[in-house]
């Protein structure tokens, strides 16, 4: 028994199976990060007024690293372009060229995977510090010249720390009022002592003194939530992407001389979800990155 | 197969043709089957043990709103056995205990048991039978769908064993509730139920995925889109709104899978407190955002719980009146319909929640737009009888109780459509008559229709008349018995989630009057259960004893599902069917015999 239509188009509807069943795909995967982006939406509009991290369920800003978002962007459009150049390889009979444009692709999505966790790093080793007075400060800390990770104040508790080092990002960080709409003035930056606006400054925090020190991780707030939970699920899809294009490229490609036209099918199919995980990041990209 | 010899060649697929001609052994024949009606099958019987499975923790329930505080009988012990001390102290339900078995009967239900009844089984067997194709477009994700959906009930089941117990906040999973109801243990009731349904999600998305994909490339020659059986349309636009509106839990899922093992804030709000103090999460997060998350999927489930059914009763009636379907067309315009105004109703499920009355009034029109089609559709199937021989076996019963058993639940649904007295309705025993009149003795009944119907073909035997007929009329007084006093209940402003079953009321002094119906309810599914059991003997013995069919077309049918050997071999037809017209053709004047199939050519 065959199933009709695997390989050449039905007539009436110029498609084959394959092509049919990943449009219908992609339109659930549409309404699967669209769940995401309008819950991005509905949180951030409820999200309190005021600054975080004084006001801890405020919408926080300027956190994620855009010159690198952008240039993970390029990654990602130049895989878009070399996956087509891969099926066109594939279209004119030239396997070969077709494996390079392939490997192309793969590395770009290793790449943009790579770029991705460094970019997550950078956020486990940042930490968002509250103190008991209220007020709130982020920065990094310096445990013995080190940059720790995932620590909370339970970890400086059981270490016994009287105290910890923080180079804290803006010195005197927000000590201006609750509600206001558009970052602290100029003249709060540079009142603290002896430090210029924007310049690292290492502080002593006693450990008593502090109520709560967290990392940039998902429980952090809503914003870190919702980032991590669609940059993550995003990535999932670029690592499958790539698993599958390269099991198709490298593995599975003797069914090339078997079964050419089947062969380029699946390839068109797999660039078809390629360009629709572009796609997503391209409207990922700017919704978190920049806005 | 002999027509696929030809095929096969000609595609160059030699090993893989080779490979089919041995004989498959048990595991990929019965387990790892690609053949859609193997897969229906599976989907048939799992399902069913599931529906009797969530059937029975509901008798346990109603033993403890009939008696609160006494013992469960018979499987008192039992549960105290098998679920700890602390659920069933001493045989009795305890309320998390209840909770527990409220949140997983709605829950398997649902999901486990007639989704998977009437697209997975019914879809599958029926589908690719009545639209000509040899399988579905993908037989290997086919069966992976299967599998999703089996492990997603071993999952859904093994929760009822960890410690804590299983999900307890409702088949809706309300956050913040969901999130804090277990919080001693990481993984707990709800963190499964959240595994589970991404696993049913999952697998339910690669069915509608291969259904569409089916339908719009797999047709045989000839069958134009307006000569498809209805129940294919149906199982069509119920695919859609699968494809469409499942997603959208899927995220929510995961969002409070989050929730709770990464300690999140997607669905806490600012400020919470419990008893056991504030909650240490960051807050700032929205409990709305869930209901619509998940009302967004559950009202459009409602359809897909009741397009199947619609389906297969067109079928039955169509061929046990002998008459074309009145108005197919109307219908076909109307199911599209409701597809469409299926995604814009969902938030008539959140009117108490103070979204505010504009979008209430917005979802309150559109909730009355949407009762249109469904009218049209069962009107025409009421006139559809009119003038009709009909045929009154075991399936026309219960399609014919069909159609007012689900004008009782849809006409109950409009008070609470309109949000003025949804305010008063909402979350009360009226609530739980209206939709478990659809759903019970609606789409129940559209199901059983459909086994008693297509099991000759499966089997090559029919089911007994005789105890068909029993098990109909003892379900149809049955589900009578047990659904109408919960509008009388309701409307006395019985709260649906008492575990005492209202008995707090006479601790604050009032007596409702209603209570005694407690107990006569639970003896009308008591006696309910009793008229389940002809149905399974009937089920397994005519296996064996059942009257063998003498011919092909058992019903003298039209559409092509009758048109394959019995039972339907590897590949469906003998000969590549064509299709010559319309799915109704039943008495055409001058016609040789009162039944015209489909791929008869003149």
């Amino acid at each position: 028994m065959d199933i009709p239509y695997t390989v050449k188009p039905r007539p009436d509807t110029g498609l084959y199976n394959a092509k049919v069943g990943i449009w219908l795909f992609l339109a659930s995967e549409v309404m699967l990060f669209g769940a995401f982006f309008s819950s991005y939406i509905l949180l951030r509009v409820g999200a309190p007024d005021g600054f975080w991290p004084d006001v801890a369920t405020a919408w926080p800003h300027g956190l994620l690293n855009i010159p690198i978002g952008t240039f993970n962007t390029a990654v990602l459009i130049i895989s878009s372009v070399t996956v087509l150049l891969a099926w066109a390889s594939l279209k004119e009979g030239n396997l070969p060229k077709f494996k390079k444009f392939m490997a192309a692709t793969i590395l770009c999505a290793l790449g943009f995977l790579a770029i991705k966790s460094y970019e997550y790093n950078e956020k486990f080793t940042h930490y968002v510090i509250r103190l008991k007075d209220g007020t709130a400060v982020t920065g990094h800390l310096d445990i013995d010249g080190k940059s720790p990770r995932f620590w909370s104040l339970a970890t400086v508790e059981a270490k016994k720390l009287e105290s910890i080092k923080v180079h804290v990002d803006v010195p005197n960080q927000f000590r201006y009022p609750v509600g206001f709409k558009h970052g602290p003035p100029a003249e709060a930056e540079a009142k603290e002592g002896g430090h210029g606006a924007g310049e690292h400054a290492a502080r002593e925090i006693k450990t008593a003194d502090i109520a709560l020190l967290q990392a940039f991780i998902p429980k952090t707030g809503t914003f870190f939530a919702i980032y991590f939970t669609m940059t993550f699920l995003h990535g999932l899809h670029v690592l499958g992407g790539a698993i599958v294009m390269a099991y198709i490229a490298f593995v599975g490609d003797g069914m090339w001389k078997t079964d050419p036209e089947r062969y380029t099918n699946r390839i068109e199919v797999a660039g078809l979800f390629w360009h629709f995980v572009d796609l997503v990041w391209i409207f990922l990209f700017p919704v978190v990155y920049l806005l | 197969m002999q027509t696929a010899t030809t095929h096969a060649q000609a595609h160059g697929h030699g090993h893989e043709h080779a490979h089919e001609h041995h004989e498959p052994g048990f595991w990929a024949k019965y387990i790892f089957s690609t053949d859609h009606k193997m897969i229906g099958i599976q989907y048939g019987i799992t399902s069913l043990a599931f529906l009797f499975f969530g059937f029975l923790l509901m008798l346990a329930m109603r033993q403890q709103l009939a008696n609160p505080g006494e013992p469960i009988p018979v499987i008192g012990k039992l549960l105290e056995k098998t679920l700890g001390a602390d659920a069933a102290t001493g045989g009795i339900m305890q309320a998390d205990l209840y909770n527990s078995f409220g949140a997983m009967h709605g829950t398997i239900m649902v999901f486990l048991a007639i989704v998977p009844l009437a697209f997975g089984a019914f879809g599958n067997y029926v589908t690719p039978l009545q639209i000509g194709a040899p399988d579905m477009a993908f037989p290997r994700l086919n069966m992976a769908s299967y599998h999703l959906y089996f492990w997603g009930g071993v999952v859904m089941l093994v929760s009822f064993f960890i410690p804590g117990g299983a999900a307890k906040s409702g088949w809706t999973s309300y956050s913040p509730l969901a999130t804090l109801a277990d919080v001693d243990h990481l993984i707990n009731g709800q963190t499964m139920w959240l595994i589970g349904m991404v696993l049913l999600i999952t697998s339910s998305l690669l069915g509608a995925v291969n259904f569409i994909a089916t339908i719009i490339q797999l047709r045989a020659k000839g069958l134009t889109w307006m000569r498809l059986p209805f129940f294919v349309w149906a199982q069509f636009v119920t695919a859609f709104l699968l494809l469409l509106a499942f997603p959208p839990l899927e995220a929510a899922g995961l969002m409070q899978l989050a929730d709770n093992l990464l300690k999140t804030s997607f669905f806490l709000p600012t400020g919470l407190v419990t008893t056991g103090g504030p909650v240490p999460a960051s807050g700032g997060g929205s409990p709305l955002l869930w209901q619509h998350l998940f009302w967004f999927l559950a009202h459009p489930e409602v359809y897909v719980l009741i397009l199947p059914a619609m389906g297969i009763v067109s079928e039955v009636i169509a061929n046990n009146t002998r008459k074309p379907l009145w108005g197919y067309k109307s219908m076909v315009y109307a199911v599209l319909a409701i597809g469409f105004l299926a995604f814009i109703v969902w938030a008539h499920h959140m009117y108490l929640t103070g979204m505010g009355t504009k979008i209430s009034t917005f979802f309150q029109t559109t909730t009355m737009m949407i009762s249109i089609p469904s009218v049209i559709i069962l009107t025409a199937l009421f006139i559809s009888l009119w003038g009709g021989s009909i045929r009154f076996n075991t399936p026309m019963l219960f399609a014919l109780a069909f159609l007012p058993m689900f004008g009782i639940g849809g006409l109950t649904g409009l008070p609470l459509g309109f949000n003025a007295s949804d305010i008063y309705l909402h979350d009360s025993y009226y609530v739980i008559g209206h939709f478990h009149y659809v759903v019970a003795p609606g789409t129940i009944f559209g199901l059983f229709a459909g086994v008693y119907f297509w099991y000759p073909k499966a089997t090559g035997r029919f089911m007994s008349e005789f105890w068909g007929k029993v098990h109909f009329f003892g379900s149809l007084v049955c589900m009578n018995l047990i659904f109408a006093p919960m509008f009388v209940q309701g409307l006395r402003g019985m709260s649906r989630r008492m575990y005492d079953g209202g008995a707090t009321y006479f601790g604050l002094g009032v007596d409702p009057g209603i209570l005694w119906l407690n107990k006569f309810i639970s003896h009308a599914a008591i006696a309910l259960l009793v008229f389940q059991l002809p149905f399974i003997w009937n089920f397994f013995s005519s296996l064996f004893i059942g009257k063998k069919i003498e011919s092909d077309n058992p019903w003298q049918a039209t559409t092509l599902d009758w048109q394959t050997p019995t039972p339907p071999p590897h590949g469906n037809f003998a000969t590549e069917p064509v299709v010559y017209r319309g799915p109704y053709e039943y008495s055409v004047p001058g016609a040789a015999k009162d039944f015209t199939p489909q791929g008869q050519k003149a």
